[in-house]
């Protein structure tokens, strides 16, 4: 079947057989049962690392239901109307994150959010879904693999928003965002040799980058990777407690509301960036890799969504958004156990937060999009 | 709406494209994962033992529970060293909305005074606002009754109990308890920092140091749970502290302030022991000094004036005040003579109310030639010598002996050295001889100085508390005990340690002692005045004691040397004669004579054959 077969009229329409009310609403099962899986486990993590308490239960409850609401929404949109809308969302999330210098309002030394009226929002999450879908929809108009030139301006257009994230600061984000736009890069079979010369580019850069880029704290927090014992209380405080916790967790967990790290307060951050602690020093290594299993299970199938895709727009853009799902993952999994430096890249589905969650849950909306657009034509 | 370039491209070639590349990112992915999976079970497995060490350490602190100090208990069992519970009134920052105000109405309700207010703000930079930080210490159970009514209405305010010690009888027992004080960087050096932890006081003087280590006890310890903050969340395990152990004296309260009284405002001390066993019934050194100043630090101006006092009240006169001991040995040469055959009972010699080393000039004058002008008979043999206190006699005595017969026959009774009493500070005395002299001077003994010697004048020193010891020696014809002010230590009998007994000959005690009575009982006796209506019968000898030595020929005129360069009056004694129940040494400073001291003795020794309770 050819791809043009999409564009008749009632090609979407399938007669052979009922359709399951999964099918009707678009969404993909086997790639939100995990998810929904990994949800319950969290919440549960957050009820213990939040002592107890139901007011951040029900907030992140909420946040679900949103989050679910806006990927039930998302997964009935077609996917060429995404590609083109999406040179209009990306200019309207660069336009926001540029206006941050004289409009954003500040949170801990860091601007990153915009105001208006009474949604506050960060444009660096608009930029996350924005991201992926502008630079596969331009390297997708110019041919696969793309061409010298298309690559060095969907550089470009990665670059740009990726800086004015990092100068917030926010290096966290500003790594998603840049990841999800690489990855359609890569996706799209930008050759070896040039991704080699990329990588050697970036690596060139680290150099004038610590020296006029990193602000000091974040210098500090690459630095406490390699030495937390420097500064105990201070800077490898956060590091040297969540090891603990970790550590302290052993195979099988102190149990669930039992782990000392957390409720005693000595972990911080301990219901967002650093709940993987709580949930290993309650649980073990057993519920870490119980966790790792249901994001496997995600990856696999978000892979597996983008192997099957049937136009070249859907792969690139599902296997971005799985392969971004997986950075969050190994970011913050990585930064808690001390092997990576600590940057806000919050655990998916897991940390508590509505942003992340709506975000993370929208480019799943969009994956189970392109997942049931698949099967709808394939019969 | 269908574009020109979909139609022409390559789905085909675009789609083997992205799942070559989709299979490098499933290795890539695959490879990140299992170096996650690898760097959890490193933490988690292979460090579990020192991340759970970890973990515990961070949130198990132990806090020291302090043991209760022994109390010290007088022979029935009255209280004498006590742990009063005294109140702190605290603040904590964080249970009051407007701690300033708090503080403000705080400072108007207790009087606090700038100083303490300044105390307080120290404090509390260095606590947690959870903590409590004291701003009045000290408060008693009647000053914590009169603000505490609304205390409690005013949230923020705790009060907390502790115990500091109480010394109810103030100065009267001073000298014999000494006091504790507040645990200094010095004491902390000597410690157990263990035992000492969380441990405010410690013993400083006399018995409360000599007895610290069993006074303190065993501190217990909590093991309790803290978060982050460094806040008690709940005790894991406890062991109870284990109190000190209370000591029982000696010292009966009613003797004690007997003495007390008995001495009056006269510089001196008082010792007196039980001859069964070296107990000290009662033990005072005038002036005193209330020890309740120490317990908490006392103020520097109080301090200034105790160290500064001309009259020393810090000084402990019973067992480190030395002092010439005067004829109150004459008994002891005596008797050491007899036994080394130097005289009998019956030896008589001439008294013409002076005494001449052959081929020499000078003149030793007997005390009754400034009285009497002239000695005491035509001629004086032991028993006169002793109840009349003749020097002629002795300085005849002395002379034939020499100082190195008369040293021998004195240092069995303690002279010269520490009796070991449990106190502090206790001192020497000096019991010369020509060997001490050499060592101590480096000069040669002459001949004149043995004169002097044979009536405890010169070099010989001794303590209130020798004497004391000297003459239970006497009243237990030889039987010697240390002189103990504790007797029991919790169950344990500490007191009673039984010397090596001296042997005394029956007859040559008896002699000895004969002439003791009369020192009282006759009517020519040296403390005669003492013996009207006394219903026992008492041995004593009388002592004077030069502060400054006299000029030769010279009278002595009391009026016209200054009251501190007057002769100190000394007195020792034992009763009843027949079977001794309390032996007394009474030195009476710049009191002129014996009459300052004799008196003294004969108070106590009723007080206490009138009415003596039992060990």
């Amino acid at each position: 079947m050819s791809e043009y077969t999409r564009f008749l009229e009632g090609s979407d329409r399938d007669f052979s057989r009922a359709q399951t009310p999964a099918e009707r609403l678009h969404l993909d099962v086997v790639l939100l049962t995990p998810v929904l899986a990994i949800a319950a486990m969290g919440l549960f993590v957050l009820f213990s690392a939040s002592d107890g308490d139901w007011n951040t239960l029900n907030r992140q409850i909420r946040n679900f239901v949103v989050g679910f609401g806006v990927l039930l929404v998302v997964a009935q949109v077609r996917l060429d109307t995404l590609e083109r809308w999406a040179p209009a969302l990306y200019l309207a999330a660069l336009l926001l994150l540029l206006m941050i210098p004289f409009f954003g309002v500040g949170a801990k030394g860091a601007q990153r959010w915009l105001s208006l009226g009474v949604i506050r929002f960060q444009p660096s999450e608009i930029m996350k879904i924005a991201m992926p879908l502008v630079v596969a929809a331009w390297i997708v108009r110019h041919g696969l693999p793309p061409r010298l030139g298309v690559t060095v301006v969907a550089l470009l257009m990665i670059a740009l928003p990726a800086a004015a994230i990092a100068v917030q600061p926010d290096l966290g984000t500003a790594i998603l965002v840049a990841a999800s736009g690489v990855f359609v890069v890569f996706m799209a079979g930008v050759s070896w040799w040039q991704i080699l010369s990329g990588a050697l580019a970036a690596l060139a850069c680290i150099w004038p980058a610590w020296l006029y880029l990193l602000r000091d704290y974040q210098k500090q927090r690459i630095l406490t990777l390699f030495d937390p014992e420097a500064d105990r209380l201070g800077a490898g405080w956060n590091i040297i407690q969540s090891k603990t916790a970790i550590g302290s967790g052993g195979w099988s967990g102190k149990g669930w509301l039992q782990g000392t790290q957390s409720h005693l307060d000595f972990l911080p951050e301990s219901q967002t960036d650093f709940i993987i602690a709580v949930l290993a020093e309650e649980w073990g290594l057993r519920g870490v890799l119980a966790l790792l299993v249901l994001y496997g299970l995600v990856v696999a199938r978000g892979l597996w969504i983008s192997f099957t895709a049937q136009t070249s727009y859907g792969r690139l853009l599902a296997s971005a958004i799985t392969l971004t799902f997986c950075v969050y993952v190994i970011v913050n999994m990585g930064m808690v156990a001390g092997v990576l430096p600590v940057v806000g890249v919050p655990l998916p589905f897991v940390s508590f937060g509505g942003t992340s969650i709506v975000t993370l849950l929208l480019g799943f909306g969009i994956l189970t999009a392109i997942s049931t657009e698949k099967r709808i034509l394939s019969r | 709406m269908l574009r020109p370039l979909d139609a022409l491209r390559d789905t085909r070639r675009e789609w083997m494209i992205n799942r070559s590349r989709l299979i490098a990112a499933l290795l890539g992915i695959s490879l990140l994962l299992t170096a996650l999976v690898y760097r959890y079970y490193s933490l988690q497995i292979t460090q579990h033992e020192d991340f759970l060490t970890q973990s515990d350490r961070n949130r198990i602190r132990v806090e020291v529970i302090p043991p209760t100090r022994g109390q010290i208990v007088d022979r029935k069992g009255r209280l004498l060293a006590a742990n009063k519970p005294t109140f702190v009134i605290g603040v904590v920052r964080e249970r009051s909305a407007n701690s300033e105000a708090l503080i403000l109405a705080l400072t108007e309700r207790l009087s606090l005074t700038d100083r303490e207010l300044e105390a307080f703000r120290e404090r509390s930079e260095r606590r947690r606002p959870f903590e409590s930080v004291p701003i009045k210490l000290g408060l008693d159970d009647t000053a914590l009754a009169s603000v505490a009514v609304d205390l409690h209405a005013m949230p923020g305010v705790v009060v907390d109990a502790q115990l500091t010690r109480d010394y109810p009888y103030g100065e009267a027992l001073s000298h014999v308890l000494g006091y504790v004080g507040r645990v200094s960087a010095d004491d902390l050096d000597e410690l157990d920092p263990e035992r000492y932890r969380g441990t405010l006081h410690i013993g400083k003087v006399g018995v409360e140091k000599r007895y610290e280590p069993l006074l303190h006890g065993k501190p217990g310890f909590h093991h309790i749970e803290t978060n982050a903050h460094g806040r008690v969340l709940r005790v894991l395990e406890k062991q109870a502290p284990e109190p000190g152990k209370n000591l029982r004296l000696y010292l009966d309260l009613d003797l004690q302030r007997e003495a007390v009284a008995a001495l009056g405002d006269q510089r001196g001390a008082i010792v007196a022991l039980d001859p069964a066993t070296g107990g000290v019934l009662a033990m005072v050194s005038n002036p005193s000094y209330d020890a309740n100043l120490f317990v908490e630090g006392i103020s520097y101006s109080d301090y200034a004036q105790l160290r500064g006092s001309l009259d020393t009240p810090l000084l402990n006169r019973a067992v480190q005040g030395q002092y010439p001991p005067g004829s109150t040995i004459k008994p002891l040469i005596g008797l050491g003579a007899l036994e080394r055959d130097f005289v009998t009972p019956d030896t008589a010699i001439p008294d013409p109310g002076w005494y001449r080393l052959p081929g020499d000039d000078r003149r030793y004058r007997d005390w009754t030639l400034r009285v009497r002008g002239t000695g005491h008979a035509e001629t004086v043999d032991l028993h006169m010598a002793i109840a009349e206190s003749c020097d002629t006699y002795f300085y005849d005595l002395a002379h034939r002996m020499g100082i190195d017969t008369m040293a021998e026959a004195l240092q069995p009774y303690g002279l010269g050295q520490r009796t070991g009493i449990d106190t502090t500070g206790e001192q020497d005395g000096i019991l010369p001889n020509s060997q001490w002299k050499r060592t101590a001077l480096g000069e040669p003994w002459y001949p004149g100085e043995t004169i002097s010697a044979g009536i405890g004048q010169g070099y010989m020193l001794a303590t209130p508390l020798q004497l004391a010891q000297a003459a239970m020696m006497l009243a237990n014809k030889g039987e010697s005990f240390v002189p103990s002010v504790v007797h029991r230590v919790g169950d344990l009998t500490v007191g009673g340690v039984q010397r090596p007994p001296r042997e005394i000959d029956e007859d040559d005690w008896k002699a000895v002692v004969a002439g003791m009575v009369d020192v009282v009982h006759s009517p020519r006796g040296t403390a005669a005045s003492i013996a009207k209506g006394i219903g026992y019968q008492m041995a004593g000898k009388t002592g004077t004691s030069q502060v400054v030595s006299i000029a030769q020929d010279a009278i002595y005129d009391e009026d016209a040397i200054s009251e501190r360069n007057r002769n100190h009056g000394l007195f020792i004694a034992f009763a009843p004669v027949e079977k001794p129940r309390i032996v007394v040494a009474v030195i009476a400073e710049n009191g002129g004579g014996s009459g300052a001291a004799s008196p003294v003795a004969r108070r106590v020794i009723d007080a206490w054959l009138g009415e003596a309770g039992d060990v």
